[in-house]
């Protein structure tokens, strides 16, 4: 029947249907910027003035200008006194939610520190309504600060107001119509619990509980989130009769979002429970999360490892966890195996002493081998993080013997990531066995890093140069690693070279200038005649890092005649940055060769034919105080200031032009 | 189209050329105004349209006990807003059209309303709002805006809230952009209501609705060299209570059911629903006809409406190996395939929908007919969308196509006058009642369960 029943009501085409509405008309922008000069000549009251803008700024156009207004909300009320302040402005602060978020994040945050404004402890109910309807709003950030706000002036009721405004606003948000009320209100039970009445504690109980079962998956998610927390406020019996059944349940719940936040609970929970009720009370439904059907409540449990093998204590470690966390590590999908992965060391750290190298040895161990050889690259590279960490907890053999192997594998692993983080922690094992151990598998993964076909990885690996140099030795270092670190300064990508000449000044702080005048100086000076520009600027930018850490006398001798024969460099580009290295160096230089050698230079290329090397060379002169001939050392200091101010150009004949 | 195609240029609603509304004709459509999808919300009293011009326009269901007869259950325009606007994609020098592909609505949170609308490319949340007061009283000036004298301001004033007008507010909340490579075919909002998808031909995402700068990609069924491409994705959505399960169908005919428990990426899926080809029906266009252009889950989770583009079928999630119904939507258009392929028709996009019981399904056809089947009863009805054929309130008429060579009864239309440019591409049937709303074109149809109407 139902089918041919069918009426025509109506019709509207599209055109129509826009010539029908009618369309909102933004207000044009009113700015209030009436002079102040005009103010003050007038002969209203001027303190009130800046009041008065304020306040009209709180409903201006502009969102910055109300912004602004709502920022400074404790001038305005101020101003208007304690009476005014709740009798007119928070009326009209409770129907602003019409507005932007950010307003409403700021008017948010504002009102928790009102309370000295709206009168003292005794009014400080007059800011729950604002908050109360800013606790409804859709805006996740905005609620929350709200929750916020109204979690902090619940200390500031005494008693009876608690009883008497407080607790009614939370039972109207959690009976409330919109899913948003209902989410705030899970926030603001542990806040008032410890301080009513009985009665209204059992109530409280009542409403969290109806929360817990609530028809959308939202208030269950904010149930189950602050479940922890007001699991901590309640009464040790209520929390074996009341809190354990919502948890079971939120832990079983159809939703997946639900169940995983569940698990934090658990860790709460579990250390609020006396040892002997944990295994009936917690357990079952722990044990249940680590195989649930979804990997993101597994991946929860493994994210959250560390904390529960604190919560349950070390005899339901041995006997639960362990089994679990090696479930955890063969886990099918691959974001568990990685979160388990992350959690190997800190899990193995916190095992009892008297069988933990036992359990590593015979039940994690196993697992983290076959780890080593995921398919999944983050999974290896997660693991090969925190690997080296094991080391200090099994001790020099077992090292040796177990680990040894593992790491060596991992440095010849495809991926550069798990070689890099391997080579990143490389310092817990040369605290136990000596890096010398590592070093001949540890030199291939590094050239090939170096020279890997991403410069991400190769600038990876350049980072960690430094703390390798220190681990390894100088020998060693000069041996294999010298040449590497010269070739990073030819590297095709500048970002590659910049490190590099960083790495080179880092270098020669850890060894010493001897060392960077025997080895490193002569190459990169070198690289002065290099055909191409790109390398001789190079040379340049080495110059600039080393000349501190190398001190006055090989810059002056070494370095210096090298930079000053390249201010005849045919490309523009190295004469600039010949002067910007001068004046980088110059400060390590002596004055004497500033004024024979330096500034000669500096002046010849101040008259360049190119714009950009004159400009450079006249920057460089002022602050290297070369202009000094014709002005006293006061009159220099003032130079220096001035130009740091504008840019100042230097006359032949001594006048100071502002360009 | 004529003179006006240069209305192409999106003009903000008002529209430029408002006489135009009052005489809506054919000649006059111009691309813009192009229905692109129909939407009900959760509660079925506001009904959103997307069209070719990025414009979204808003119904809202009037409400019941007014004075007027009839006029009960009318959808009025409550807000329209332009959603998107046309890009330019520089760097691989590609236009971005702001046509709305699809507009889903987020279950109701509080007094406003959101929905999420998307282009090709670029997916928006936007909240519909009302508001009934404004503040009033400045200190510094008068209602007006004019600058009061400074001397007689003499003591403060805190604006107050007065009623006004009820002004319906849409604001952009959140944009969800360069997520997909390819051409945004869905949207589909979770049951957990904090995560959506979007499909394009390759990928699934999966977004956190707070977030914008970071998607999750679920499927990826792009191969590693594109000249090995065979299929691509043409719908997909999410189980209606069941947050770990999502559908999509393919340009192959099958459906894909994937469990997100199971795997970070569902490139494995736990159920394939594919019925095997009769290998004497085999033709040229087979595959062409067997691409699905929608699917839908039924409101009680436990099948998939699909249509392809001769058929309507109804799957049993739990029965892979074939549709438990099959619902022949306009059969004698098989002999015609080959002048459809000619004209493009048959790569139409035909959508289907389910009634709110789950019993009838409703799905388009050419000439501005539509489908309807009771898959209780299994009879089925084709009705006519138009602005002629009948007055506010007829009973619409049931029409019937003359299969080429078959009798021909009266008022019957035979198969080659139908007009192949007027397709009902969209629809959308009310959660509850017996409202239906057809897109026909520039136009957008309401029609209503007569016994319903008249029970008010």
């Amino acid at each position: 029947k139902l089918l041919q029943t069918f009426v025509k009501i109506q019709i509207s085409s599209s055109t129509l249907a826009y010539f029908k509405t009618k369309p909102v008309v933004k207000q044009e922008r009113h700015s209030i910027t009436l002079s102040t000069s005009k103010m003050a000549g007038a002969d209203g009251d001027d303190s009130l003035y800046p009041i008065a803008v304020l306040i009209d700024e709180l409903r201006n156009e502009d969102v910055q200008l109300r912004l602004n207004s709502i920022k400074k909300l404790s001038t305005i009320a101020l101003a208007l006194g304690v009476e005014r302040t709740r009798t007119e402005l928070l009326p009209f602060l409770t129907d602003t939610i019409y507005d932007e978020d950010e307003v409403l994040l700021a008017l948010a945050e504002q009102l928790g520190n009102f309370t000295m404004l709206v009168g003292g402890p005794e009014y400080v109910h007059c800011l729950l309504p604002p908050l109360e309807s800013l606790a409804t709003v859709e805006e996740t950030v905005v609620r929350d600060k709200a929750v916020e706000s109204l979690r902090k002036i619940s200390q500031e009721h005494s008693p009876v107001d608690l009883e008497v405004h407080f607790e009614p606003l939370v039972k109207r948000l959690a009976s409330g119509d919109w899913f948003t009320s209902r989410t705030s209100a899970c926030g603001l039970f542990s806040v008032c619990y410890p301080r009513v009445s009985s009665t209204v504690k059992a109530e409280i109980r009542q409403h969290f509980r109806t929360l817990c079962s609530d028809d959308t998956p939202m208030v269950r998610r904010a149930a189950a989130s602050k479940l922890g927390e007001f699991a901590k406020v309640l009464e040790l019996d209520y929390v074996k009769s009341d809190i354990i059944s919502l948890f079971t349940a939120l832990a079983s719940d159809e939703q997946d979002s639900v169940r995983l936040l569940a698990v934090e609970a658990c860790v709460s929970i579990a250390t609020l429970l006396p040892q002997e009720d944990l295994e009936t009370l917690v357990m079952p439904t722990l044990r249940q999360a680590a195989e649930d059907k979804s990997w993101r409540v597994r991946y929860m449990v493994a994210d959250k490892f560390s904390e529960l093998q604190k919560a349950v204590g070390p005899e339901i470690t041995k006997n639960d966890l362990v089994p679990a966390f090696q479930n955890l590590l063969k886990d099918c999908e691959a974001e568990v195996r990685a979160a388990a992965a992350n959690k190997v060391k800190e899990f193995c750290e916190n095992l009892p002493e008297d069988s933990r190298e036992q359990i590593i040895m015979t039940h994690i161990l196993p697992c983290v081998k076959e780890l080593v050889s995921d398919t999944n690259q983050h999974v290896k590279s997660a693991l090969a993080s925190v690997i080296m960490g094991l080391s200090t907890i099994l001790g020099k053999d077992n090292t040796v013997e177990h680990l040894l192997p593992l790491f060596l594998a991992q440095l010849k692993d495809e991926c550069p990531e798990v070689r890099l983080n391997i080579i990143s922690n490389l310092d817990c094992v040369n605290e136990v066995i000596g890096i010398r151990q590592l070093s001949q598998s540890l030199l291939p993964a590094i050239v090939e890093l170096a020279e890997d076909a991403k410069w991400r990885v190769r600038l990876a690996i350049i980072e960690y140069m430094p703390l390798l140099a220190g681990q390894l030795g100088v020998e060693f270092f000069d041996e294999k690693l010298n040449t590497l670190c010269m070739a990073w300064l030819i590297d095709h990508v500048y970002a590659i070279r910049e490190a590099a000449t960083c790495n080179l000044m880092k270098l020669v702080e850890k060894f010493g200038a001897e060392w960077a005048q025997n080895t490193i100086v002569p190459k990169v000076l070198g690289m002065a005649n290099d055909p191409n520009y790109l390398h001789r600027m190079t040379t340049l930018f080495c110059i600039n890092a080393l000349s501190e850490a190398c001190g006055q006398d090989i810059t002056t001798k070494q370095m210096l005649p090298v930079v000053l024969k390249m201010s005849n460099d045919q490309v523009a580009n190295v004469r600039f940055n010949v002067a910007k290295s001068l004046q980088k160096i110059g400060p390590v230089l002596d004055s004497n060769a500033l004024q024979s050698e330096v500034k000669p230079v500096l002046e010849k290329l101040a008259t360049d034919t190119d714009m950009d090397v004159k400009y450079f060379a006249q920057e460089a002169i002022t602050p290297l105080a070369l202009c000094c001939g014709s002005f006293s050392p006061s009159a220099r200091t003032l130079v220096i200031q001035l130009s740091t101010k504008m840019r100042l150009k230097w006359w032949n004949d001594g006048q100071l032009a502002v360009v | 189209m004529g003179e006006d195609t240069n209305d192409d240029v999106p003009t903000p609603p008002p529209h430029q050329h408002p006489h135009r509304g009052f005489l809506p004709d054919h000649n006059y459509v111009t691309e813009a105004d192009i229905i692109s999808t129909v939407e009900f919300n959760h509660t079925g009293e506001l009904l959103a349209t997307g069209d070719k011009g990025g414009r979204v326009v808003i119904f809202q269901r009037e409400p019941e006990g007014k004075t007027e007869p009839f006029s009960q259950g009318e959808y009025n325009v409550y807000s329209t807003f332009q959603s998107h606007e046309p890009e330019f994609d520089y760097l691989k020098s590609l236009e971005i059209e702001e046509k709305i592909n699809k507009i889903r609505w987020l279950p109701q949170q509080n007094a406003a309303h959101f929905l999420l609308s998307t282009n090709d490319k670029t997916i928006k949340l936007w909240k519909v709002s009302e508001r009934d007061k404004r503040p009033e009283g400045y200190n510094l000036k008068d209602e007006e805006g004019r600058i009061k004298d400074i001397s007689t301001v003499t003591s403060l004033q805190v604006p107050v809230l007065m009623p006004m007008d009820l002004m319906v507010e849409v604001s952009p909340r959140r944009v969800f952009a360069n997520a997909h490579t390819y051409h945004v075919n869905s949207i589909s909002v979770n049951s957990d209501c904090e995560t959506y998808l979007s499909a394009d031909d390759l990928r699934i995402n999966l977004w956190h609705l707070g977030i914008t700068d970071r998607s999750f990609n679920i499927v990826d069924i792009k191969p590693a060299n594109m000249e090995d491409l065979t299929e691509v994705i043409t719908a997909a959505e999410f189980h209606p209570f069941h947050c770990n399960l999502f559908v999509y169908s393919s340009s192959k005919g099958t459906l894909r059911l994937c469990d997100m428990r199971e795997q970070a990426l569902c490139d494995k899926h736990s159920k394939l629903f594919e019925e095997p080809e009769d290998p004497s029906a085999r033709s040229f266009f087979s595959e062409i006809i067997s691409s699905v252009s929608d699917v839908k889950f039924s409101h009680s989770g436990r099948y998939l409406l699909t249509r392809d583009y001769l058929t309507a079928k109804v799957w049993d999630l739990n029965m892979e190996n074939k549709p438990l119904e099959t619902y022949q939507v306009h059969d004698y258009l098989r002999s015609k395939l080959c002048s459809l392929y000619e004209n493009d028709c048959i790569f139409d996009k035909f959508e289907c929908a389910w009634n709110g019981s789950d019993s009838v399904i409703m799905t388009g056809a050419y000439n501005n007919f539509f489908r309807m089947f009771d898959r209780n009863t299994k009879r089925d009805v084709t009705l006519e969308a138009s602005r002629e054929s009948s007055k506010p309130r007829a009973v619409l008429k049931p029409r019937r196509v003359c299969a080429a060579g078959s009798k021909r009864r009266k008022d019957d239309i035979s198969v080659d006058s139908l007009d192949f440019s007027k397709k009902i591409l969209h629809t959308a049937w009310h959660p509850a009642e017996n409202i239906i709303a057809i897109a026909a074109t520039n136009n957008l149809y309401i029609f209503q369960d007569k016994l319903n109407s008249e029970m008010h």
